[in-house]
């Protein structure tokens, strides 16, 4: 498949306070039309700081992209200003957006219906009538029953997987090129979530819509996803195919995520110690002090970045770098 | 011993309470819907619906299930934090199920609860020492100043805190700081059940492995006390529990330990929720069957007839919609609630 998005040195702060944090640290990735693309990694890794900042929705301030490219059909995201037209087409229209909390992002006051002909009627310049019916259409595409009746409930009358299933449809309604789902199923109990993530499986499968899955739940990338970045301090640690990162992670980080996850029978090792600030960070790893393989060198080198050991595998890891001989 | 066995025998009952933990039989904990100007009872959210189980010493029993099955409100019952409907809870032996809230103050030192979040479960404006200490002053456990801040940085190094932290306040501390802190406050009076109510579930993937290496710890240091680890996260049961409990809709659906339950699953639900469990392994994820269910969870409001299961269940006939399915002992120590389970 063609390169759908090309991200590029994508660099994110906030100014606060107590100084400059950088959310997202010189990221470079992309993704290919009908892809997969997994983002995994904890709370505070910028995982959906970089999402937002492709679509220009950090909220400003105290967020800026401070550098970076973001190429997506033949177009850099990041050049246009954030109330554009050539934004506002894009967003909803080309790249749709998931969020995980379906109560905050719908609005309580307005019926399903209105809320999804809108999408339509904005970016595809149809009548009311038109758009009423094919978002009745796509809201029995994901399992709504009653479609054409239900577009005159609020949010409030949907339950929580319902909800969820109505920003799925929404997302879908232009068929754009590529979904971006920030953890859209966590707040989810089990058993939804699991019809929530096959829904989607199905939905982007069928339109051949790219797919990025933010998430910190390993599991889910471990079904559905075909590569995954793993994001750790506001930078990608490591990215790679799946199988390949399992059967061979290259990153500490990447490794100790995998073996903190509960089995059977083994005593759990724990990655010891927790995150770094990203206030005034040095320019060493931001790993290194939870690092079981640490050597001397790391304490005074700065940090590699993201470089291709195989094909389409790799890592910013110093110690597997100077291993591959590439550093 | 047995659910169905405790239920029959008085003299296995005397019995059950002595050597058991707690034994919880029969509970059902229903809350009132009051409607209207004079409030009159318009129907019940029947919360917990005749569960019963026993935990020996020493025993991890998982509780799992989806939100509104009722596994926190089991949890809150046994810590009598809410007065059961009917039913009956003993712990260490002594009916606690209708005690009054002065005389429960004694029994309380023996029993504790982790709280999912940690950011709400602590007050804010207590120092991180005096948090932890609380139950030491409440429950009269130190007799000199000196004894008592000994016993509090004693708490700290063992739940890997920083002991010279004591001073601080709770908002200095990260979401996995605050969660040891809960434990080391749980710890306190030196209890001999802890309920954990998804006390891992708000915390980040690293910190999710560290505190439950810190809760095995624990228990590795005191073998006499006993979890009730409450969670939805099927891989971390499995990980802590020697014996599991699945509930559905205030129901206890299958019970077994915790190897069989997950090597042999019989109930339609537990299948369901082992199967919706992602797990983090691609090469088994290819391999492996995926379940999955129709529809949503119903209300306990009005639970279906017969199994509550039933509406969802792939195996659901017209029995099922008909008759509610007992616990049947299939050996081992394992008990399912369902028509066909044995017979599928």
């Amino acid at each position: 498949m063609e390169r759908l998005l090309t991200v590029s040195g994508l660099s994110t702060e906030f100014r606060t306070e107590r100084g400059v944090v950088k959310a997202v640290n010189n990221v470079s990735y992309h993704i290919d039309g009908g892809e997969i693309l997994g983002i995994v990694g904890e709370s505070g890794c910028g995982k959906s700081v970089s999402q937002l900042s492709l679509m220009q929705l950090v909220p400003s301030p105290p967020g800026r992209v401070v550098a970076g490219t973001a190429e997506f059909g033949g177009v850099d995201l990041l050049k246009y200003p954030r109330k554009s037209r050539e934004m506002c087409s894009i967003r909803g229209r080309e790249i749709s957006m998931i969020f995980q909390e379906p109560m905050t992002s719908l609005n309580p006051a307005i019926s399903i219906g209105s809320q999804m002909s809108e999408v339509l009627i904005t970016h595809l310049d149809i009548g009311k009538s038109e758009a009423l019916e094919r978002s009745a259409d796509m809201l029995s595409q994901v399992g709504i029953p009653d479609a054409t009746k239900r577009l005159k409930d609020y949010p409030h009358q949907f339950s929580g997987g319902m909800r969820q299933r109505v920003m799925v449809a929404m997302a879908m309604l232009c068929t754009p090129k590529l979904i971006i789902a920030d953890e859209a199923t966590t707040a989810l109990d089990a058993t939804i979530q699991a019809q929530l993530l096959e829904l989607l499986y199905k939905m982007v499968s069928e339109y051949k819509v790219a797919l990025a899955m933010v998430t910190h739940n390993l599991g889910v990338v471990a079904r559905y996803a075909q590569r995954i970045n793993v994001m750790y301090a506001g930078r990608v640690v490591e990215t790679g195919t799946v199988k390949e990162i399992w059967a061979n992670p290259l990153h500490p980080y990447t490794e100790g995520l995998i073996s903190c996850v509960p089995k059977l029978g083994e005593k759990l090792e724990a990655i010891r110690g927790m995150p770094p600030s990203l206030i005034d960070r040095p320019p060493t790893c931001p790993f290194l002090a939870r690092c079981k393989y640490r050597q001397d060198p790391c304490y005074s080198e700065p940090v590699a970045d993201l470089t291709y050991i195989d094909k389409g595998h790799a890592t910013a890891c110093n110690i597997k770098l100077k291993e591959a001989g590439l550093l | 011993m047995s659910e169905k066995g405790l239920a029959s025998s008085s003299a296995a009952t005397v019995a059950a309470r002595m050597e058991n933990n707690i034994v919880v039989q029969n509970l059902k904990m229903h809350f009132p819907i009051r409607r209207g100007l004079l409030r009159f009872k318009a129907g019940a959210v029947k919360a917990v619906d005749d569960v019963s189980f026993v935990i020996k010493p020493g025993e991890t029993l998982g509780l799992v299930g989806e939100s509104g099955c009722g596994k926190t409100t089991v949890g809150r019952c046994i810590l009598r934090m809410y007065e059961p409907t009917s039913g009956s809870i003993v712990f260490d032996g002594k009916d606690i199920t209708h005690e009054s809230q002065s005389r429960l103050r004694s029994v309380r030192r023996n029993m504790a609860i982790i709280f999912q979040d940690p950011y709400s479960s602590i007050d804010p404006r207590m120092s991180a020492g005096s948090v932890v200490g609380e139950p030491l002053v409440i429950h009269n456990l130190t007799k000199s100043r000196q004894e008592y801040k000994d016993k509090v940085e004693e708490l700290f190094v063992m739940t890997g805190l920083n002991p010279d932290m004591t001073d601080r306040y709770p908002h200095e501390f990260s979401g996995g700081q605050r969660q040891r802190m809960s434990i080391a406050r749980a710890l306190a009076g030196d209890p001999s059940l802890i309920v954990c109510d998804e006390p891992i579930s708000a915390l980040d993937v690293s910190m999710q492995a560290q505190i439950l290496n810190l809760l095995q710890d624990m228990k590795e240091r005191n073998k006499k006390m006993s979890y009730l680890f409450i969670s939805h996260d099927l891989l971390a049961v499995q990980y802590i529990s020697d014996r599991v409990v699945v509930m559905y809709l205030g129901r206890i659906v299958e019970t077994a330990p915790s190897l069989e339950i997950f090597a042999n699953t019989l109930h339609p639900y537990s299948q369901a929720l082992l199967s919706a469990q992602p797990m983090p392994d691609p090469v088994a994820e290819e391999k492996r069957q995926r379940i999955v269910l129709e529809g949503d969870i119903p209300t306990p409001i009005n639970p279906p007839s017969g199994c509550s299961f039933h509406p969802r269940c792939s195996r659901a006939n017209k029995e099922c919609s008909e008759s509610t399915p007992t616990l049947r002992d299939v050996g081992g120590g394992h008990y399912v609630a369902c028509h066909y389970a044995i017979t599928a």
